[in-house]
């Protein structure tokens, strides 16, 4: 057992895929002899070498095409952006090429490649360096997609991603950065398209991802002191979905609630609302609610930035609001 | 609003021709092995009579959507594909029938892809823009502008690592020199000394645009050459031998481990842009000009002169002939494909599964 922080197990979790496959390489802006703008790779050059540990210029289109070319060629590949919100600059790339090319050559290539990157807000750093944009992939047939709360899921999830033989996305969020906690000892594995429940309750379930997780275990502590259990599930990863743990927690408890940085339209937990009411309906007791950044883009003033994430205090009064009965 | 005064370098009466360069007679005598130059001769008119019969099989309505032809365009294809090894990538755009069927796609499996059946080469699922046959070493077509420059460094960048001595080879047009992922992906070749060769092919228009209308330096390519530390390289698009040298040199180059290539290479397109395009933005003494400049009968002449019996290419032409028939049967009797290929091939395991 070791106490890792969430920045330390990224480097941590691609260091065991690296040592395991000695194929794999990555690239990136500042991942090497800088250790990563989030200091989530330091170590790894002068473990592994700059041929697997490579330095980019500031060219997004040209790292993302490196790597599918690479990846489709035999040579599994992890690539960084720095910050989310460039996923804009490469989106042909993400959207257009690596979505889609195994489908439209139906089947002829594979492409073993995961796309790391920062997402999410908490940080002060305003609209265009803060985004939650995990929906913006959730939505591209043929992208996995993966957003870990935690330092051992980050290792967990990362090896699962590196292993898979599909495109996987995977968010990691600056929010949790400093968190740490007791990773267990030798070879960490998970599953793509696996929730953990992290509290099991029995009057409501929370569905939450990335930094909403701890938000969401805090709201559903404050509820639990005033008589409301609440099962709250990690969703981990958004393709694939793991429908069937939500759904069977929406058949003990009743109510379905979900807890997104997103701006509301269109965010992951829309999705699973329509899945939930859907598929659950006869076992529903009120209606889904969805709670989310409001549709704007993210303010960086602290107050400012601090009301328009989802809070613990505004999970806790929701649910208490909502759950009676009251819009 | 209507104006009275017309813009001359829209008015294509006006608007100078932009003529093709001369013969180089000279050609006749490169060191280049006879079965080589009839293999070029025999892709020549493989791309010529396949994309004639596309076109006809648009024209009757049995290739729907859109097709990009290569006519007049076909010696960069030919002579490329002929400078290269097996296993080498090839990376081309959705013009991209000739640079697939010159690496050795099946004919029928390429043109039963342009009319969505079953058989085709992606089973239906990416059309005529998509041409891909890895097992060939054709590692795609791709349809949004730039982005496979930068794709085909990383396959570069792949063979650089696994130490094989392949080389990547990228085509693209005139019009992808003015997009930021043409500058991003020489940059990155040049840094990483990758084993790429960047082609493009220069046909004088972007779509419906004459290039230089948009484009900052008169040679979009080679003038964009040295701010990335590379040679300019022109070369003549329509002689095969002129290509099928510098190809050689470039790629061997690469092969060496001295690095990637950009060459502009001079052609045109006999047809319109896509579809039915009858291309009439362009001056009718411009194109006829350079349909005087055909690469196959400009061929057919310089083979004759170095001795090769008419009789010899008469049976290639007949013998392609043939080929391009078997694959229109081959094309036309194939199933449409239905409901069992819709959820296939989304991901690695076959299927199109996103939740449980
Ligand atoms: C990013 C992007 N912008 C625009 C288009 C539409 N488009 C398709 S082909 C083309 C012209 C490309 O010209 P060029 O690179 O010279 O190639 P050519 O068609 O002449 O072979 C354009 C603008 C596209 N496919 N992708
Ligand atoms: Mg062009």
């Amino acid at each position: 057992m070791a106490e890792l922080s969430y920045r330390e197990a990224v480097a941590y979790g691609i260091a065991q895929e690296m040592r395991r496959d000695p194929r794999l390489v990555m690239l990136g802006e500042d991942i090497a002899a800088a250790g990563g703008v989030f200091k989530t790779t330091v170590g790894l050059l002068e473990e592994f070498g700059p041929d697997r540990v490579r330095d980019t210029p500031i060219s997004e289109q040209a790292i993302i095409g490196a790597a599918m070319g690479a990846a489709m060629t035999g040579i599994p590949v992890i690539a960084e952006l720095m910050f989310s919100d460039f996923i804009a600059v490469t989106w042909d790339m993400i959207a257009n090429e690596i979505a889609k090319t195994r489908y439209m050559t139906n089947g002829q290539v594979t492409l073993p490649l995961v796309i790391r990157t920062a997402n999410g807000g908490g940080v002060r750093f305003g609209a265009q360096h803060s985004q939650s944009v995990e929906n913006w992939c959730m939505m591209i047939p043929g992208l996995k997609v993966v957003a870990p709360a935690t330092p051992t899921d980050v290792v967990g999830l990362m090896a699962a991603s590196v292993r898979d033989p599909d495109p996987v996305i995977f968010f990691e969020h600056k929010a949790l950065m400093a968190t740490s906690e007791e990773i267990p000892d030798g070879e960490i594995v998970d599953t793509l398209g696996t929730a953990r429940i992290r509290r099991e309750g029995t009057d409501l379930t929370i569905a939450a991802l990335a930094a909403m997780v701890p938000r969401a275990l805090e709201a559903a502590e404050m509820l639990a002191a005033d008589g409301i259990s609440a099962e709250v599930i990690d969703v981990r990863s958004l393709v694939p979905l793991d429908t069937r743990t939500i759904l069977q927690s929406v058949a003990k408890t009743g109510r379905f609630y979900t807890v997104e940085e997103n701006p509301r339209v269109l965010g992951w937990g829309a999705e699973l609302v329509s899945i939930v009411s859907h598929e659950a309906f006869w076992d529903l007791d009120g209606p889904c609610v969805r709670i989310t950044t409001p549709h704007i883009p993210l303010p960086a003033a602290s107050s400012l930035e601090d009301l328009a994430i989802p809070s613990v205090q505004k999970i806790y009064e929701t649910v208490k609001r909502t759950i009676g009965g009251a819009p | 609003m209507p104006t009275d005064t017309a813009d001359p370098r829209y008015d294509y009466a006006l608007r100078p021709p932009r003529l093709p360069q001369p013969v180089d007679e000279s050609l006749a005598s490169a060191p280049i092995d006879l079965d080589v130059r009839l293999e070029m001769y025999r892709k020549l008119h493989l791309l010529r009579q396949w994309s004639k019969r596309a076109h006809d099989l648009f024209l009757q309505n049995l290739v729907k959507g859109t097709t990009h032809l290569s006519l007049g365009q076909e010696a960069v294809a030919a002579a490329f594909s002929s400078a290269m090894r097996p296993d080498d990538y090839t990376f081309a755009t959705y013009r991209g029938h000739a640079h697939s069927l010159s690496r050795g796609m099946d004919p029928g499996e390429a043109l039963a892809e342009l009319l969505g059946r079953k058989n085709g080469v992606l089973g239906g699922k990416g059309g005529s823009m998509h041409l891909t046959d890895v097992t060939r070493g054709m590692m795609g077509s791709y349809a949004i502008i730039g982005a496979h420059l930068c794709i085909a460094n990383g396959a570069a960048w792949s063979a650089q690592m696994r130490g094989t001595g392949q080389v990547a080879v990228c085509f693209f047009g005139d019009g992808t020199t003015n997009i930021g992922a043409f500058h991003e992906a020489l940059n990155m070749a040049k840094i990483w000394n990758l084993p790429v060769v960047f082609v493009c092919e220069n046909n004088l228009y972007m779509e419906y645009t004459p290039i230089d209308l948009v484009t900052a330096v008169p040679r979009p390519a080679a003038d964009r050459a040295p701010a990335y530390g590379l040679e300019p390289i022109v070369v003549d698009g329509n002689d095969p031998d002129a290509v099928y040298l510098v190809a050689r040199e470039a790629i061997e180059r690469a092969r060496r481990g001295e690095g990637p290539s950009l060459i502009e290479a001079q052609t045109y397109r006999h047809g319109g842009h896509s579809r039915a395009d009858p291309g009439k933005y362009r001056p009718q003494s411009e194109v006829e000009a350079w349909k005087a400049r055909d690469p196959i009968p400009m061929y057919h002449d310089r083979l004759l002169k170095l001795g090769t019996p008419e009789a010899t290419l008469t049976g290639i032409e007949r013998q392609v002939a043939e080929v391009v028939d078997a694959a229109t049967e081959f094309a036309k009797n194939g199933p449409e494909p239905g409901l069992e290929d819709l959820l296939v091939n989304v991901w690695a395991d076959g299927g199109a599964e996103w939740r449980n």
